[in-house]
């Protein structure tokens, strides 16, 4: 027993010093470097590619990345940051630790053209609607049928302050509604079970069987039918068109590491990283891929529109459309 | 000389620890603008409404609940004991996903009422801390001299006499503390109030805190709802701490106990409902936890590192805990009703009243200048969860060491026994069963613990409640439930060995 | 007044048998080491442990399946004889009436039994602020007004030093005197037993070895197992 406590203690402790080769620390969220994410076979793709070595650090998700950073200051760690999204990028940039990336944005294969400086994308999937065709025969074809359906048909929800899918979906209802959107939260309120603080929650209740309906992306049901080898779980698609999430990925200026961190995001939009993202992120690739996508990806939803906010937009109102919302249903 | 040498450490290390954590948000707030809008009365209105209901709820269910428990014996009691004490180190969403196993619209309950909404936060909040109460006030009965029954028996007290007479002084010295941690528990309860709570209607300041660090990073507005949280329970602490009434002291004895009251046929119906509706509240839940993760369990290199990593969280932090507890338990016992005994009894639920996330985000904008935090997670982690189980091991300590120093305190001075000698000698022996139940609870509140493993904890540093969401974030439920399992067995196991060190060594 | 025959009762390792035959009025003193089952003895006589076998008879009634608070017998215990946060008086008036509604009369028995314990003076006083031997008057107090024929003493004054000792000791006999009680007393203190017991029974292994007059027990002829006792 103390032989693994020791053992325990050492792999913390000596986690980060065992190195002598060139390092790039990257920080990213937490799911990305579990033994089921894609961390451990980006790492090893992109050591294949140079003497060098990557150490991950898995911070809760990215709105828990961008905070560590403005903590840490000019005193990060972090050669580069992979996991931030668009919701958040301005906010990233304006910490003014980031630096140019230098990558041919032509590289990026994102549902409207690439454009920015700082950052790369590496995968993507449209936030969805994910209803259990068990349960429901019949789902909402648009977002104005889920906001006026039968109230008995209720969906889960992701809480906007705590959660990406949260937040996805709020600028989805203001992309969607504009002006009106606290109008239509207030239609939508008897359809919602709960709301909850993060994903995990919202898809575990969603399972459990507590609601036919929860928020999720387009991508989700490929998991079911890849792993699981089920087709009961289905995205609905909405004539609206769907929100979308793009995953990016951007360097810290003034790391040792540039270099490297710049020659990673050249990589990160080279097969050797993009075929790994489908099933280990469940997420669709945002670059250059060799390998075809499994079957169950060919049979999602694909958005006849895409919505997305600028990243300035999203930094510029977030607070008040998220007031707006907790006013919208808190009365 | 000793107490006050380790206490000025135990207090000074607390005391530090807060300030280190609380200090750096409100410099960094200082200067920047900050607004109350009518969003922070409503949300402390809501705080205090729900905590409050939960605690009565979970008092009023627990005081009957215990006294028909303290009155039986009967085959599988002890148990059910060890099943009250499993709620503890459930994290959140397993005990959630437990609930709504139960009483969710696909549970065999389902339909009985919408647990969405303040309904739900009761129902997981008396889940959570009615067998707590039940637990506590457990031991005070438990410590009733056998020679008040037999007094009782010989007068003829009815059971309503019994309750009077000896039962009622003896768990309202009690009753205050437990209601006041109860409070504080609902009062810092986060998942279950979000995920239960239905939308933002129900928000509470510990919600506001974690938004106001996280999505806004806003040290102003997190501090303002830090302080505000701050001024409502230590007031509550203060105000609790007036009126509880001075413990009993009660020395053993050798009879053993038995009882004559409640031997009417009500009195045995009675009872056997109170017990009933303490089982239906506690036990189909943890069924339910049981059921969806059998035949889930992955037997991986991960669930072994993750349970081995979770054992040895829990049992130094349960060590520190226990530390700091004793020292700050054995002046407080020696202190008349003065200032010094008051922040003794704050420092203890320091974390209760300050955010674990505030105390996070603190340490490190103090300390990541300083020093690599990843490579000291470990030790962070374990701090943070033991200030979270000082609570827990509070309750069952401060009682028994008031007891101990007013019984032993002149004996041993006339002795000239001090230190560690009387500490070997006298207190340790003496102590061994509530010692026992401290430590005991101060394992089980950092095994479910789950929020300082994920303010500090790293890819390498993976308890069983961090896999747990870990599996939950990959689609993993199954896996989920069934390391959910793992979890609750992994306690069960632990209480059943503790209950036996303390019966074995129970021959006085 | 009280018979036990073949009295047999079990604890852990320990059995137990007892046969003893106490006349109205005597007051015997119990001796013996520890743990030989002298407290077991008076439980027994009280009615807080049921026998498995034998026959325990008070006054002549067979006292099997009678409820200790129907027996003819009071009890004091070595401690918590009184309810710590109750005041003097209510703890006495318990012995009475358990839900405390007294008579004029019922009062001033209580009242008596103060002044005759010398608590008068103390009505009002919480249990918890008076000394050792006062809170022992108390439960004297509350032995006179419950009226009982039958009293069992349980090392009541062990804690007590050794005139205070004596001093209760002799309010013991008078009022066994006034009331014509019976009384079993158990002691550690030989010289307790010797100053105020007609008769002593001596205590060993879970039975009664011997019975002799207080002044034969602590004569040099005794038998060798009580003198070996008494040496210590």
């Amino acid at each position: 027993m103390l032989k693994i406590f020791s053992t325990i203690i050492a792999s913390v402790i000596f986690a980060s010093l065992a190195q002598a080769k060139e390092t790039l620390t990257i920080y990213t969220y937490e799911s990305f470097v579990t033994e089921w994410g894609p961390g451990g076979k980006v790492k090893e793709a992109f050591e294949k590619t140079c003497d060098c070595s990557i150490e991950w650090v898995g911070l809760g998700d990215g709105v828990a990345v961008l905070n560590r950073l403005k903590l840490e200051g000019a005193n990060t760690k972090a050669d580069l940051v992979l996991g931030l999204d668009t919701s958040l990028t301005a906010e990233a940039i304006g910490t003014g630790l980031f630096g140019k990336h230098g990558v041919d944005k032509g590289l990026a294969k994102t549902p409207e053209a690439w454009a920015d400086d700082y950052f790369m994308p590496y995968d993507y999937a449209h936030f969805a609607v994910i209803y259990d065709t068990e349960k429901m025969a019949s789902p909402p074809k648009s977002l104005d049928e889920l906001v006026n359906g039968d109230p008995a048909q209720k969906i889960v929800l992701e809480d906007p302050r705590s959660s990406t899918p949260g937040l996805g979906f709020l600028l989805w209802m203001k992309a969607v509604y504009g002006e009106g959107a606290a109008e239509q939260w207030k239609k939508l309120q008897p359809r919602i079970l709960t709301i909850t603080p993060g994903w995990s929650e919202a898809y575990g209740l969603f399972t459990k069987g507590e609601a036919p309906m929860v928020l999720s992306y387009t991508t989700s049901p490929a998991y079911h039918m890849v792993a699981e080898n089920t087709p009961r779980y289905q995205a609905a698609a909405f004539s609206e068109g769907h929100y979308l999430q793009i995953e990016v990925a951007g360097l810290i200026e003034a790391s040792p590491e540039k270099a490297l961190a710049q020659k990673f995001l050249g990589f990160m939009m080279t097969p050797a990283f993009q075929d790994i993202i489908p099933t280990t992120n469940w997420m669709l690739p945002a670059g250059a891929t060799d390998t075809a996508l499994p079957e169950a990806f060919g049979k999602l939803v694909a958005p006849g529109k895409t919505l997305l906010f600028s990243p300035d937009e999203v930094f510029k109102n977030r607070r008040d459309w998220v007031d707006e919302w907790l006013n919208a249903l808190s009365k | 000389m000793f107490w006050k040498l380790t206490l000025a450490i135990a207090l000074g290390f607390i005391l530090g620890a807060v300030a280190l954590g609380f200090l750096p948000l409100l410099w960094l707030g200082f200067g920047q603008a900050f607004h109350i809008d009518d969003y922070l009365p409503r949300v402390v209105v809501f705080t205090l409404k729900q905590a409050f209901l939960s605690t009565l709820l979970s008092v009023a269910i627990a005081l009957p609940v215990a006294l028909a428990l303290a009155r039986r014996q009967f085959f599988g009691r002890e148990a059910l004991l060890r099943i009250f004490s499993v709620p503890l180190a459930l994290p959140a969403i397993v005990a959630i996903l437990g609930i709504v196993g139960v009483y969710g619209n696909s549970g065999p309950f389902g339909g009985l009422f919408s647990i969405y909404g303040l309904k739900g936060i009761l129902l997981a909040h008396v889940f959570f801390n009615m067998p707590l109460a039940v637990r506590l006030m457990l031991t005070r009965l438990e410590s009733i001299p056998a020679e008040n029954f037999r007094l009782a028996a010989q007068l003829n007290f009815s059971a309503g006499q019994v309750f009077r007479f000896i039962e009622w002084p003896q768990l309202a010295s009690a009753l205050m503390g437990i209601a006041s941690l109860i409070f504080l528990l609902c009062t810092a309860s986060f998942a279950v109030v979000l995920i239960l709570g239905g939308g933002p209607q129900a928000t509470t300041l510990e919600v506001a805190i974690y938004q106001s660090l996280r999505l806004d990073f806003d040290p102003a507005r997190a501090s303002i709802l830090a302080l505000a949280q701050l001024v409502t329970c230590g007031l509550l602490v203060l105000v609790a701490g007036q009126f509880a009434r001075e413990i009993q002291v009660v020395p053993p004895t050798l009879a053993r106990t038995r009882r004559w009251d409640g031997k009417s046929r009500f009195s045995k119906i009675l009872d056997g409902l109170l017990i009933a509706l303490g089982i239906v509240i506690v036990v189909p839940p943890i069924l339910s936890v049981i059921l969806s993760g059998i035949g889930s369990i992955r037997p991986d290199g991960s669930l072994f590192w993750a349970s081995a990593t979770s054992l040895l969280i829990g049992l130094a932090s349960a060590s520190l805990s226990i530390a700091l507890g004793w020292v700050l338990a054995e002046t407080a016992a020696r202190q008349p009703r003065t200032f010094l005994k008051s922040v003794i009894t704050l420092a203890c639920l320091a974390s209760l009243i300050m955010p674990p996330a505030v105390l996070a985000t603190g340490w490190f904008v103090t300390l990541s200048p300083l020093a690599d935090m990843s490579r000291y997670a470990i030790f962070l982690v374990i701090i943070l969860n033991a200030l979270m189980a000082l609570p827990f091991v509070w309750s069952p300590l401060y009682p028994a060491i008031t007891d101990s120093v007013q019984r032993h305190d002149r004996l041993c001075s006339s002795l000239g026994l001090s230190g560690l000698a009387r500490f070997k000698l006298i207190d340790l022996p003496v102590l061994r069963k509530p010692l026992g139940l401290a430590f005991l609870m101060a394992v089980i509140v950092s095994l479910g613990d789950l929020s300082a493993i994920t303010l500090f904890g790293s890819d390498s540093l993976v308890t069983l409640p961090a896999l747990i969401f870990r599996q939950m974030g990959n689609y993993r439920m199954n896996d989920a439930a069934g390391t959910a399992l793992v979890l609750a067995a992994f306690c069960f196991a632990l209480i059943t060995i503790a209950q036996r060190w303390s019966q074995s060594h129970d021959h006085t | 007044m009280i018979t036990l025959e073949n009295v047999g009762f079990r604890y852990e390792d320990m059995v137990m048998n007892f046969n003893l035959q106490v006349a109205k009025g005597e007051l015997v003193g119990i001796i013996g080491p520890s743990g030989a089952g002298k407290s077991t003895l008076l439980s027994l006589i009280a009615g807080f442990d049921d026998p498995v076998s034998g026959r325990i008879s008070i006054g002549g009634a067979d006292m099997e399946g009678v409820a200790p608070d129907q027996r003819p017998v009071s009890m004091i215990f070595q401690d918590h004889n009184s309810f710590a946060h109750l005041d003097v008086w209510t703890n006495v008036a318990l012995g009475i009436s358990a839900d405390l509604k007294l008579d004029t009369q019922q009062h001033e028995r209580v009242d008596e039994a103060l002044t005759r314990v010398g608590l008068s003076d103390f009505k009002a006083r919480k249990a918890t602020e008076l000394s050792g031997g006062e809170r022992q008057r108390i439960a004297i107090a509350r032995a006179l007004v419950r009226d009982k024929p039958v009293l069992l003493l349980d090392e009541p004054f062990t804690a007590l030093g050794p005139a205070l000792r004596r001093d209760m000791l002799d309010l013991i006999r008078e009022i066994q005197v006034e009331r014509k009680l019976t009384i079993l007393m158990v002691t550690h203190q030989p010289e307790d037993a010797r100053y105020a017991a007609s008769r002593i029974a001596f205590v060993q292994n879970g039975r009664i070895a011997h019975v002799l007059p207080t002044k034969q027990f602590f004569a040099a002829s005794a038998p060798v197992e009580i003198s070996a006792y008494l040496r210590g």
